[in-house]
């Protein structure tokens, strides 16, 4: 089997993404943190275009963007597949990843600034909660049905990252009353074991992004 | 078993003029239903709750959103001829990187070309141009991104180099002059005949164009041009008019 390697960071979704779906497909691999304030020369030779992690490396040869990588890893390993076989549900489901990815990053948004931006950030994240909460997850347990799919793994940054975000910024969006189907979704999404043994630790996530608020408000 | 096909569309949009050329590629037969942005259905607004837009594609009357995610499920649906995917998983990999680049990266860049005036305008030129060299980086000597075959970043990036003419003549850059391949590329693909009848009529643009900024028709009229991919209709008449000569 050909080795493979995730180059990733600590406190991004988008590297869990990745760790999380070799994790459920129990895919063994080297995992490298990467300090993106000072790129390895390896890292800027697998993503030459957009010089970010997450990226896999397979036998190595480099695959970059989260949904891409997730996407190749049903390919060479099709256990515990990540989309689903019909040619519909698929698209359904590429829909939702596509929706996560473009509407995702209001909640970044709400998080790095105040005032009237801020204001107009907390509406989109509502709004975007609400269109998961009524037209998405439906009755089912996960967005992949009785199984963790591709669909859950790119909403996993509501799971977690989204209450770290909410404490900092002293803003609560995901209140269980007005969401109770993605509130049951986090749940049941962080007690899976795969994710559960693979969630960056609270306290220091709150501390970093912490900082990272301040450093980014005192900018120009 | 019968497949009916209806595509939900609006002529000038690049991301309709994907599913167009997919649809032709597949040689599906299908019913198209031009959509009045100002104006828009019940079955658009019931097909597309999320986003309420364009294209949408319905299959035995269930929708499939998003223009990307479309040309996936035609590909697969109709997967007998011309796939848009070479077979490889590592390769599938690499088109879909490349597709995910278009979407986010070209789309803003020639935006903002479009858009922007002054010193703005020279920033944006120089991204743009960014876009079109890493593009052209990645076609390389090949004819067609997917190597000797048209397929998922050719369908992918077409649509948008129906505009590549319009920025050569308003934005004073030449595509050709700065990216030799990637204009010979766009030429092979728009010689293709199911490229070619998917493409919006540029005279028809132009025309449009020129009527709203002799203030012929109304603003509204373009309204929605944005979102479609067709930029327009944020621009000044004065610009427009130019632009349309160009055309």
């Amino acid at each position: 089997m050909e080795e493979v390697k995730l180059l990733g960071t600590w406190s991004s979704p988008f590297s869990y993404r990745v760790l999380w779906a070799l994790e459920l497909k129990g895919i063994p691999y080297q995992y490298t943190e990467e300090d993106l304030y000072n790129k390895s020369p390896f890292l800027v030779k697998c993503n030459p275009v957009h010089k970010k992690i997450p990226v896999l490396v397979h036998g190595g040869k480099p695959i970059c963007e989260s949904m891409v990588i997730l996407e190749y890893l049903d390919g060479p390993w099709p256990h515990n597949p990540l989309l689903p076989s019909d040619p519909y549900e698929r698209a359904v489901a590429r829909f939702w990843a596509k929706f996560a990815d473009d509407k995702g990053t209001v909640i970044w948004t709400m998080f790095r600034s105040t005032g009237e931006e801020q204001k107009e950030a907390v509406k989109g994240s509502l709004e975007m909660l609400r269109t998961i909460e009524d037209l998405a997850l439906g009755d089912k347990k996960f967005f992949g049905g009785e199984r963790i799919g591709m669909v859950d793994l790119a909403f996993g940054a509501l799971a977690h990252w989204l209450g770290v975000f909410e404490e900092i910024v002293g803003i609560r969006l995901l209140e269980p009353e007005s969401f109770p189907r993605l509130h049951k979704w986090t749940k049941n999404f962080k007690e899976e074991p795969a994710i559960k043994e693979n969630l960056p630790d609270k306290d220091k996530m709150l501390s970093n992004f912490r900082c990272l608020r301040e450093k980014l408000l005192a900018s120009p | 078993m019968g497949d009916e096909v209806v595509l939900l569309d609006f002529w000038p949009s690049v991301f309709g003029m994907r599913l167009r050329i997919a649809l032709a590629e597949k040689g599906i037969e299908y019913e198209y239903r031009e959509e009045d942005l100002r104006n828009k259905s019940e079955l658009l607004l019931e097909m597309n709750p999320v986003h309420k837009k364009i294209p949408v594609l319905i299959h035995n009357d269930k929708p499939i959103c998003e223009s990307i995610v479309a040309v996936q499920y035609i590909d697969e649906v109709w997967n007998k001829k011309a796939p848009f995917f070479p077979s490889d998983p590592y390769q599938r990999a690499q088109a879909r990187f490349w597709a995910d680049y278009i979407d986010n990266k070209m789309y803003d860049a020639g935006r903002r070309v479009w858009s922007s005036k002054g010193d703005e305008l020279e920033a944006a030129k120089k991204d743009f141009l960014e876009v079109l060299k890493v593009l052209e980086a990645e076609l390389g000597d090949k004819p067609y991104f997917g190597g000797e075959t048209f397929g998922y970043v050719d369908l992918t990036l077409i649509p948008f180099c129906f505009w590549f003419y319009a920025y050569e003549s308003c934005r004073n850059f030449s595509i050709k002059a700065q990216c030799p391949k990637l204009n010979a590329w766009a030429n092979r693909c728009m010689k293709k005949e199911t490229v070619a009848k998917s493409l919006a009529d540029k005279l028809k643009v132009g025309e449009c164009v020129i009527k709203r900024c002799l203030g012929l028709i109304s603003e509204t009229v373009t309204e929605g041009w944005v979102d479609a991919g067709c930029y327009p209709s944020d621009a000044s008449p004065a610009f427009n008019f130019v632009c349309c000569v160009g055309c």
